[in-house]
């Protein structure tokens, strides 16, 4: 309970102006298509040069939890995931917005974004030493193993089809694999120069999701010459929170998933949203309606992403190791200050640690607060007429893939990517299992060298991907999961195709 | 209308031209980037970020700089990009880290070597460090080396990447005793490299002093040996890889500075050239250099220039056999 102690720290007039500032600007950076959180705490960090270390951590914690909430934003009201954590909200929630229901999406997200947020702070000041130890144990060939258990579900993620669901993985799978390989430095299928960084992910993110619709939009303008528009009927907070509450399941899945991947260095908050997602429609008695704009869709994935914000800092906190690109910027907020983390760190500094946490408990709250107000306001942007939407996200979409790292050529990637995907979708091919083989490719490809450089210098291969506790229950849960999709995606789909025949 | 079109033409070259000539007196007259090609938050990084606050001064740069990154691939990405797209007008800096790029250049594959950029100044340098986990077995580099050599290619050592400062340490601690290490490269460089070791993955690894000393001080991990030709004033206690009796000098040192594209105008490699070190050597620059535990070693361009010649040859020797 020592946290409660430094509680008034937070409350100082300027740090409580700081913490304020920080979420409105985090808010604002995260709903940003193409700034990512790490970006948007990078660009704060020169900001904390003139504060004490709490104060700049103050403004740092806020900044990093409603960056994280503030992709949801343009996720939900656009289609434009703002990180990769993001992606598994617009699924739902851009169906949401299309069917006029944006502001309830935004009520869900950020309330489901605050539940989970809390909770994994809460992790983190509870249960940190604990952690530290089983953060340590995810060795190369327990990542590699995590990031097979990702592909496994990508045949099943918000596809029609299974196997088109399976083909547009590997699409993504092989995209990954595009430019230089990380560890060996070899560089692959690089045809011509805008290639030979590979694809990043942010650009990819944009044009995947992006630009299917701005062409969709751009196709039905030319139909009708009349400019439609839809009503956006208010929501009441009240009914939202009714809602969340009453959705325990997917709030509880996005949660433990959430805390538990935001735990494992290496693999960080990318895929946090979309395992969450998929599992939360597994355990859904309305499977069917995930995709077509389900509110649990939203809550699992908002839900996921903020609940791995506190525990992707423990092994930063505890070993001094970031665990995501966020937390290595975080670092630098914390050495430039002349904080240097370790096990130490809670009794050497505690009045430092213990505001910069307490700041983000207070965040997550403020974040809901602000987020809402501002929910029902954002949500008009349904209102526009389509052309002008259309153009305004492609307008976004262009600054967005630009912006990452200045470079035409992730605008060109950004860009093809989209105008491929538009095409696949007509053959009913869908962005998600695409970008989570896009993610989880380099992943698995390079732990496996990374792993089967260590497994030749000591026991094999063999010994070293398959012994071990650890090794086992992941290896288990490989094939409980690929037995699990082989049986509801392709035997039970027949014997429903038959019964609607029959019909 | 042909004589109209020859003035207008005659005109535009005349401002061109002068456009040209003004640009050295009135460089810089708007911020400057700064490429860096590695993520945020990493020590390159966060230490460009430092060294650059003052460039707005008068009597500095009297322009900001501001902080590019485009990380991938061990630097190969960023400065792929800034040999072949960035301009050359002074507006477009890169932070070099020596030998990566050296190497990386040496062994092929990329779009540039050390005749691809002009050094304008350096402003640290972070020799690498032998570490093994808090409860390793090992306590000294005499004992690495010995289970080393009785068990050829098992003593994994993990590092940052190939062709990197870590790497050249290993492969001249491996020329030196003669012996085989199995130098593992981790994905995501310096940290998840100080994690393998922590975590027990790896038997041993080589880091970066700035970051060892953290992890040191936490009781993480032990400090076998540091790369350089004199003790560090960080780790006193630590002795040389000479003087633990392995022939090893400071060619993985990893020196950070700035550097421009090889066509950028003399006027303003000297103007760079002159001011960059004043910032480097800022009171506010050097004081939270300090207070972050990042070791600063100011070089001038002359000095730097002659420095990446040296390593260029002693690289191009190591790696010949590779």
């Amino acid at each position: 309970m020592e946290f409660l102690l430094y509680f008034g720290g937070v409350f100082e007039p300027l740090a409580l102006a700081l913490l304020i500032g920080g979420t409105i600007g985090g808010l604002i950076l995260g709903a940003t298509p193409g700034l990512s959180p790490t970006m948007a705490v990078a660009l704060l960090i020169p900001f904390t040069f003139h504060l004490t270390p709490t104060q700049g951590l103050i403004l740092l914690g806020a900044a990093y939890t409603s960056t994280v909430a503030g992709g949801a934003v343009s996720a939900i009201l656009l289609k434009i995931p703002g990180a990769p954590a993001n992606i598994a909200t617009a699924l739902d929630g851009n169906a949401m917005a299309k069917k006029g229901e944006g502001a309830r999406a935004l009520h869900l997200s950020f309330m489901a974004s605050g539940v989970g947020g809390i909770i994994g702070v809460l992790l983190l000041i509870f249960l940190t030493p604990v952690l530290a130890q089983w953060a340590l144990k995810f060795g190369p060939s327990h990542l590699f193993w995590i990031a097979i258990l990702g592909v496994t579900v990508i045949g099943s993620l918000d596809s029609k089809s299974f196997v088109k669901g399976l083909l547009s993985g590997c699409i993504g799978l092989w995209l990954s694999q595009i430019g230089y390989d990380d560890i060996q430095g070899a560089e692959r299928f690089v045809f011509f120069d805008a290639l030979s960084g590979g694809i990043t992910i942010i650009p990819a993110l944009i044009g995947l999701f992006a630009i299917p619709q701005v062409l969709d939009m751009f196709a039905k303008g030319r139909m009708s010459a009349a400019i439609e528009s839809i009503e956006v009927p208010k929501y009441k907070i009240l009914d939202s929170l009714k809602e969340v509450v009453s959705s325990v399941r997917a709030l509880s899945i996005g949660t433990v998933i959430g805390s538990i991947i935001g735990l494992i260095p290496g693999v960080g908050g990318q895929i946090a949203g979309l395992v969450a997602y998929d599992q939360a429609r597994n355990f859904s008695p309305h499977r069917e309606k995930f995709g077509t704009g389900h509110p649990e869709g939203v809550i699992a994935a908002e839900s996921a992403n903020n609940a791995m914000v506190g525990p992707s800092l423990v092994p930063l906190l505890t070993l001094s190791i970031p665990g995501s690109p966020t937390a290595a910027v975080l670092l630098g907020g914390l050495l430039i200050h002349g904080i240097f983390p370790g096990s130490d760190i809670f009794d050497k500094h505690p009045e430092v640690v213990w505001t910069f946490i307490n700041s983000m408990l207070l965040g997550q709250i403020l974040m809901v607060i602000i987020g809402i107000y501002t929910a029902a306001w954002a949500a008009r942007i349904a209102k526009a007429p389509i052309p002008i939407l259309a153009a305004a996200v492609l307008v976004l979409a262009l600054f967005g893939s630009y912006s990452v790292s200045q470079s035409m050529g992730d605008v060109q990637i950004m860009l093809v990517l989209g105008v491929g995907m538009y095409i696949l979708e007509k053959f009913g091919f869908s962005a998600a299992p695409l970008v989570l083989g896009l993610i989880l490719g380099p992943i698995a490809s390079d732990y496996f060298t990374n792993g089967s450089m260590i497994a030749t210098a000591q026991d094999g291969p063999w010994v070293y991907f398959f012994t071990g506790p650890l090794n086992i229950i992941l290896v288990a849960l490989v094939i409980a999961s690929i037995g699990y999709s082989f049986w509801t995606n392709m035997l039970r789909s027949n014997f429903v195709d038959d019964k609607e025949v029959a019909q | 209308m042909k004589t109209f079109l020859k003035t207008a033409l005659l005109g535009a070259t005349a401002l061109t031209l002068m456009a040209s000539m003004s640009l050295a007196a009135d460089y810089p007259d708007r911020p400057i980037g700064v490429e860096v090609s590695y993520g945020a938050g990493g020590a390159t990084d966060f230490q460009a970020r430092i060294v650059t606050i003052p460039a707005g001064n008068e009597d500095i740069l009297g322009q900001p700089i501001y902080i590019l990154n485009k990380p991938g691939a061990g630097g190969r990405k960023g400065w792929n990009w800034f040999a072949t797209e960035a301009a050359a007008d002074g507006y477009m800096m890169s932070a070099y880290n020596v030998p990566h790029f050296i190497a990386q250049g040496i062994k092929g594959g990329v779009k540039y070597d050390a005749d691809s950029f002009e050094p304008i100044a350096n402003w640290g340098a972070d020799p690498a460090v032998v570490i093994v986990g808090k409860d390793s077995k090992f306590s000294s580099m005499a004992d690495l080396i010995a289970y080393a050599t009785e068990n050829p290619g098992k003593a994994t050592t993990s590092g940052a990447g190939l062709f990197v400062g870590h790497h050249i340490a290993a492969l001249q601690i491996e020329k030196a005793c003669a012996c085989k290490l199995a130098y593992i490269p981790t994905k995501g460089g310096g940290a998840a490299a100080m994690k393998a070791v922590i975590a027990g993955e790896t038997l041993a690894g080589i880091n970066n002093l700035s970051d060892a000393a953290r992890a040191a001080s936490a009781g993480n991990v032990k400090i076998l040996a540091v790369a350089d030709l004199e003790r560090h004033a960080f780790l006193p206690d630590v002795p040389t890889l000479k003087e633990s009796g392995l022939d090893v000098d400071n060619a993985s040192v990893n020196f950070r500075g700035l550097m421009v594209p090889k066509d950028t105008p003399q006027d303003v490699i000297d103007k760079l050239a002159t001011q960059v070190p004043k910032m480097f050597a800022h009171k506010r620059v050097t004081q939270k250099m300090k207070q972050t535990n990042s070791p600063v070693k100011i070089m001038d361009r002359a000095a730097v220039q002659a420095m990446w010649a040296e390593r260029k040859a002693t690289l191009t020797e190591l790696l010949k056999g590779l």
